[in-house]
């Protein structure tokens, strides 16, 4: 709706026999446009996805029957993380007692809880930078270890001379049948966040199966 | 009152979303992805996804931005090895196809309706067993199609998913001998405090 400026009454008259000019005004309602710009940004608000998703990296290792090709853990340097359902964790360090002892509870939170027989559970992160800090304060310069700070020293690393401290640390993820796809990426993610180099998915053994059973079967 | 400062700044950002916006492809089903601290940006080609819903129904798709007839390929090497006798057309609505998830059996079925009406299809997902089952194929002659190229291999999960379905999609990859994946994820910060947070500081400051 382009409104038409009828012109000032104010202009020169050159004689009585002459017309007014009319002015056209180069206002024009500018309200419709707006209008509909601001719709079209409403619906680019809507629509616009701003987090891209990302990758991540997972790089399983060749399933061998060999005996002698399976990577040998260090029995100090073991964590055993299993995840179950209902987004509860267990682990255990090193072995497993016999007597289940060393087996206990934790949570994907970032507080530690009450657990059901009283005791507290320690968040899963807690429980791998404790692990990490243990096998760091036990560890003992070796040959082997030489190599691994050589390595890192080439390839310009400027902390080589820390590389080898964690050498000892193996995380094992046992996801059960009822842990989902996220507990098994979260866990994975922890494994990212406090640079734990060397981990590997593995499947529960029926022992642990049974003592997950039978603790989930007493909550 | 003047207000074409106002409507300036308003085209302005009008025009951003513009640029900004990217149409998400659509799919036969929604995903929840998980969130995790990666930074890696998702390839758009040479790459192969394999989708698996809350309810385990795996799907399988060909990323080929730049190079569409490479998915033509795909589907013509499975046509030949797997002899589902598909027509030109039936083919040609495979590459229209986001993702398919339905048995070899059924293939031609799913490709025989027109793209726009495959959504309303209800995909019962491809058959898998602990040997890979069906997806083992698509992935081997997929992988055959590319042969010579850096092929990625995208893993796109939903949050409720269980881990089987999770490790029976690994076995059928682990069966071609790939055993280097990439997740789909959401991008989420490193928690402050972590180790990874104090690495990713260090490199931020060591680049100024």
């Amino acid at each position: 709706m382009a409104s038409i400026d009828e012109g000032g009454g104010g202009g020169h008259k050159k004689g009585p026999g002459v017309k007014k000019a009319k002015k056209l005004s180069t206002r024009v309602d500018m309200t419709p446009m707006v209008d509909l710009g601001f719709l079209l940004i409403t619906f680019f608000i809507f629509t616009t996805t701003m987090s891209s998703p990302t990758t991540m990296q997972l790089f399983m290792p060749k399933d061998t029957d060999k005996d002698e090709d399976q990577n040998k853990a260090k029995e100090s340097g073991a964590l055993t993380i299993m995840m179950s359902k209902d987004n509860h964790i267990y682990y255990y360090e090193g072995q497993l007692k016999e007597d289940a002892s060393n087996f206990k509870q934790a949570t994907f939170g970032s507080t530690a809880i009450i657990g059901p027989n009283g005791d507290s559970v320690l968040p899963v992160r807690t429980v791998i930078i404790r692990k990490k800090r243990d096998v760091i304060n036990a560890h003992v310069h070796d040959a082997g270890c030489e190599k691994i700070q050589q390595k890192a020293k080439e390839q310009g690393d400027p902390n080589w001379q820390k590389s080898c401290l964690d050498k000892d640390l193996v995380v094992v993820i046992k996801p059960g049948e009822l842990a989902t796809y996220k507990n098994t990426i979260d866990i994975l993610d922890e494994m990212a966040i406090s640079d734990i180099r060397r981990y590997a998915m593995v499947d529960l053994f029926p022992i642990e199966q049974e003592l997950i059973k039978r603790t989930e079967g007493g909550n | 009152m003047d207000m074409t400062p106002f409507v300036d700044v308003a085209f302005l950002i009008l025009t951003f979303f513009i640029m900004a916006t990217k149409f998400k492809p659509e799919e036969p089903v929604e995903i929840k992805t998980p969130n995790s601290v990666s930074t890696k940006e998702l390839p758009e080609s040479d790459a192969i996804q394999v989708t698996f819903d809350s309810t385990g129904r795996v799907f399988f798709s060909v990323l080929s931005e730049k190079d569409p007839k490479i998915k033509y390929d795909v589907i013509k090497n499975i046509n030949d090895s797997r002899s589902l006798g598909l027509t030109e057309a039936e083919m040609k609505n495979f590459v229209r196809a986001p993702a398919v998830g339905v048995p070899f059996s059924g293939l031609k079925q799913l490709l025989a309706i027109p793209q726009e009406d495959q959504k309303n299809f209800k995909q019962p997902g491809i058959p898998l067993d602990t040997l890979g089952g069906e997806l083992y194929y698509w992935i081997r002659d997929a992988v055959g199609t590319f042969s010579g190229r850096k092929l990625q291999y995208l893993i796109k999960g939903d949050n409720n998913a269980k881990y089987p379905a999770f490790k029976q999609v690994l076995n059928a990859f682990k069966k071609n001998e790939i055993f280097k994946f990439q997740m789909i994820t959401m991008l989420e910060d490193a928690p402050a405090g972590s180790e990874l947070a104090i690495i990713r500081n260090r490199e931020r400051a060591a680049s100024k």
